[in-house]
């Protein structure tokens, strides 16, 4: 039975929406606009909002990706921009703080009313901003390689998922004749996740695990844990460490003897932005990344020239870097193939939209909104660039949920 | 004999930098009652003068020799700017010093922030420290023998300052009584700048190893605070002997915890064990039998 005060209540609050709604807009057309979207696409210019970590903890990685995005802006910008309209960017500050981005990302939606946010780092933000974003019938470009087991209507990842980083890894060990595996990571969402994939796999791969080992992400001694790496001797280590923990377990690696000849690394989270900062030589050491400026292509020569001539030479480029400027031209050529920039038209449409990105060619999945994209293994040489030493064959379909991996038990220890 | 002598030895070594650490906060916590919460940022100085000491004196070989007397004086000295221009005001109200020095610690993490980013620095290990000893299967680290031997020297510098120097005299005098310290000519306000200054340099010293372990970055001094406070309060109040054997049973408890579970859990059984061991003893180890101390 229907009560009428409850039909009352309904009735306020979409009305109280809708005036919301048109009063953050300012839409002086007076046009009733829907209350999930106050996006105006009147005039000659659409707002997008850029939402990254200016301060805090993460305001190092996070201003890399604001970089790139500005310098794709301009880039659009110079060219005519989106639909024959320039881009404005609202620029937010997300502090390192998961709530924050959610509430950032809230009041570019629904006050500055952007037709598209660009950023998160951490999983954290990515999954505070999730139910805000989908909330809101909005939509949220994430640079980041992360955990995967998402996908989300209103998210496109642009960063790699597991099976186009882990696995494509170990997948690399496997062909170099890896028989033991030592695990080294932070304690917290995506080492765990990361593990979890790769004890599994490696059970596949008849991969021995010797040694698995966790440290919280504000502890930088791994002196004890890596004793422990000496005993088991792997013949590599998965390294899945995130932050300044990695400075202390580089040295106190090298400290106890062990060497890029004797018991190699291979990480997920050291690129051209940390290598220089480790304290000690990592010459030797391996990444699994799906772009490393050493990238030979004539997109990825312009990126590189076009990013130093504006941010300085000294500047390199990185995958969430690349990741994150991708996402911009995606988004625009979303718009395009959609001709609207309505959140449903585009996902309609989006499957197979494709950028000849500084990293190859990369194409959306219209189902899951990952891209596919090619694994690579670098080599980290004596200028701290990476040395391509493996890549997968082709573009690899991504597969957030790992369905298509018939090891795969997610309700496994 | 490794999953006996290698938690022994690191944790020897992590209980010496937590000797280090709470060596300073015994001075001003445990003698002079004020709880210090941005001592762990004076940690963080300390990694910093290292770090901008290798700037200076390229040759990490000399760098860091010249790096140990620069953090204890730019520790100290950040130590004594707070003391003077916050703490001695609210000397006997604890609490207030608590807040406000949480404050002054957030503040000085962002700075650190701001002025060098938050990336970190790294700090280049001299090459005399480079490589390990083979003990029993453990590769012990020349650098956490350094650590040792860094705050066994400090504690023995500072265990001579308080027990034959005038000075020592006067702080102690200060401590037990201070009104009594008074009348007998002791200028206690100047008594107090100087045991801060002392108390806040050892965490230059300190920081100068922790930069050896991580390099530098801005939050280096909040894993340290904490354990640093355990330490003190479980040793026991006023007394250096009981400082010195709870930071190494942490220290060596934390080790072979980590040997055993994990390095997270590890943090948490050594917390549980503290409070169980205060529990039954609330007074830590060792207390000065005095009408000094409340």
């Amino acid at each position: 039975m229907f009560s009428p005060r409850s039909r009352l209540a309904t009735g306020t609050v979409v009305a109280l929406t809708a005036t919301l709604g048109l009063s953050a807009c300012g839409n002086k057309d007076g046009e009733g606009t829907a209350a999930e979207s106050c996006v105006d696409t009147s005039g000659d210019s659409i707002k997008l909002g850029f939402l990254n970590s200016t301060s805090g903890a993460m305001a190092i990685s996070e201003q890399t990706v604001r970089d790139s995005l500005s310098l794709a802006a301009e880039e659009i910008n110079a060219d005519g921009g989106i639909l024959g309209k320039e881009i404005e960017f609202v620029t937010e500050d997300g502090a390192s703080d998961p709530a924050i981005f959610a509430e950032k990302i809230d009041k570019l939606l629904t006050g500055d009313c952007v037709a598209a946010v660009f950023g998160g780092w951490t999983s954290a933000s990515r999954k505070a901003m999730l139910p805000v974003v989908e909330a809101n019938n909005g939509l949220l470009f994430y640079p980041v390689q992360y955990e995967g087991l998402e996908a989300s209507e209103n998210i496109y990842y642009t960063g790699a998922t597991t099976n186009q980083q882990i696995i494509p890894a170990m997948d690399f060990l496997a062909s170099e004749g890896v028989e033991s595996l030592f695990l080294a990571g932070s304690d917290y969402v995506f080492p765990r996740t990361a593990n979890k994939i790769i004890k599994q796999y490696a059970a596949e791969l008849g991969i021995e695990i010797v040694g698995e080992e966790y440290v919280p992400l504000d502890d930088d001694d791994w002196t004890t844990q890596v004793a422990k790496i000496v005993e088991a001797d792997p013949d590599f280590v998965f390294n899945t460490i995130n932050g300044s923990s990695n400075v202390g377990f580089i040295k106190a690696y090298y400290e106890q003897g062990l060497t890029a000849e004797t018991n190699p690394i291979i990480s997920v989270s050291i690129a051209e932005e940390e290598a220089p900062a480790m304290g000690k030589d990592v010459t030797g050491q391996y990444a699994a990344w799906n772009y490393f400026q050493s990238v030979e292509s004539p997109t990825n020569a312009t990126f590189i020239a076009a990013f130093q001539d504006k941010y300085g030479a000294e500047r390199p480029t990185s995958d969430p870097m690349e990741a994150a400027y991708t996402s911009l031209y995606l988004y625009k050529a979303l718009v395009e193939k959609a001709e609207s920039f309505e959140v449903d038209d585009i996902n309609e449409s989006a499957d197979g939209v494709t950028f000849d990105a500084p990293e190859g060619t990369v194409t959306i999945d219209g189902d899951n909104h990952h891209i596919a994209k090619t694994a690579l293994i670098g080599q980290i040489n004596s200028d701290n660039q990476f040395d391509v030493v493996w890549s997968s064959e082709s573009p690899i379909e991504p597969d957030p949920f790992l369905e298509g991996y018939d090891w795969w038990d997610p309700s496994a220890e | 004999m490794d999953s006996f002598t290698t938690p022994l030895l690191a944790g020897t070594a992590t209980g010496a930098l937590l000797l280090i650490a709470a060596l300073g906060l015994a001075l001003t916590f445990g003698q002079m009652g004020v709880i210090n919460m941005a001592h762990g940022e004076f940690l963080m100085a300390g990694a910093y003068t290292a770090f901008l000491t290798q700037q200076v004196v390229t040759n990490a070989d000399v760098s860091i020799l010249v790096a140990l007397p620069a953090a204890f004086v730019v520790a100290g000295l950040l130590g004594l700017l707070l003391e003077v221009t916050v703490i001695a005001w609210m000397y006997r109200r604890p609490l207030d010093t608590l807040l406000v020095t949480v404050g002054v610690g957030l503040f000085l993490q962002q700075l650190a922030k701001d002025v060098f980013g938050a990336q970190g620095d790294p700090v280049r290990t001299p090459s005399w420290l480079e490589g390990n000893l083979p003990v029993f299967g453990y590769h012990w680290p020349y650098r956490q023998m350094f650590t040792i031997v860094l705050a066994v020297v400090a504690l023995a510098a500072l265990a001579a300052l308080l027990k034959y120097s005038s000075f020592g005299r006067q702080i102690r005098a200060t401590v037990q009584n201070r009104d009594l310290a008074e009348t007998v000519g002791v200028r206690t306000r100047a008594v107090d700048r100087i045991t801060f200054f002392v108390g806040s340099g050892l965490a230059g010293i300190g920081g100068v190893a922790v930069s050896l372990i991580s390099g530098t970055n801005p939050r280096l001094g909040t894993a340290y605070i904490i354990s640093a406070f355990l330490v003190v309060v479980a040793g026991g109040l006023g007394q250096l002997k009981g400082t010195v054997i709870a930071a190494f049973a942490v220290g060596i408890a934390t080790s072979f915890f980590a040997d055993w579970t994990s390095a997270s859990m590890a943090q948490v059984a050594t917390f549980a064990l503290v409070v169980v061991f205060l529990q039954l003893r609330p007074q830590g180890l060792f207390t000065v039998r005095s009408r000094g101390l409340a």
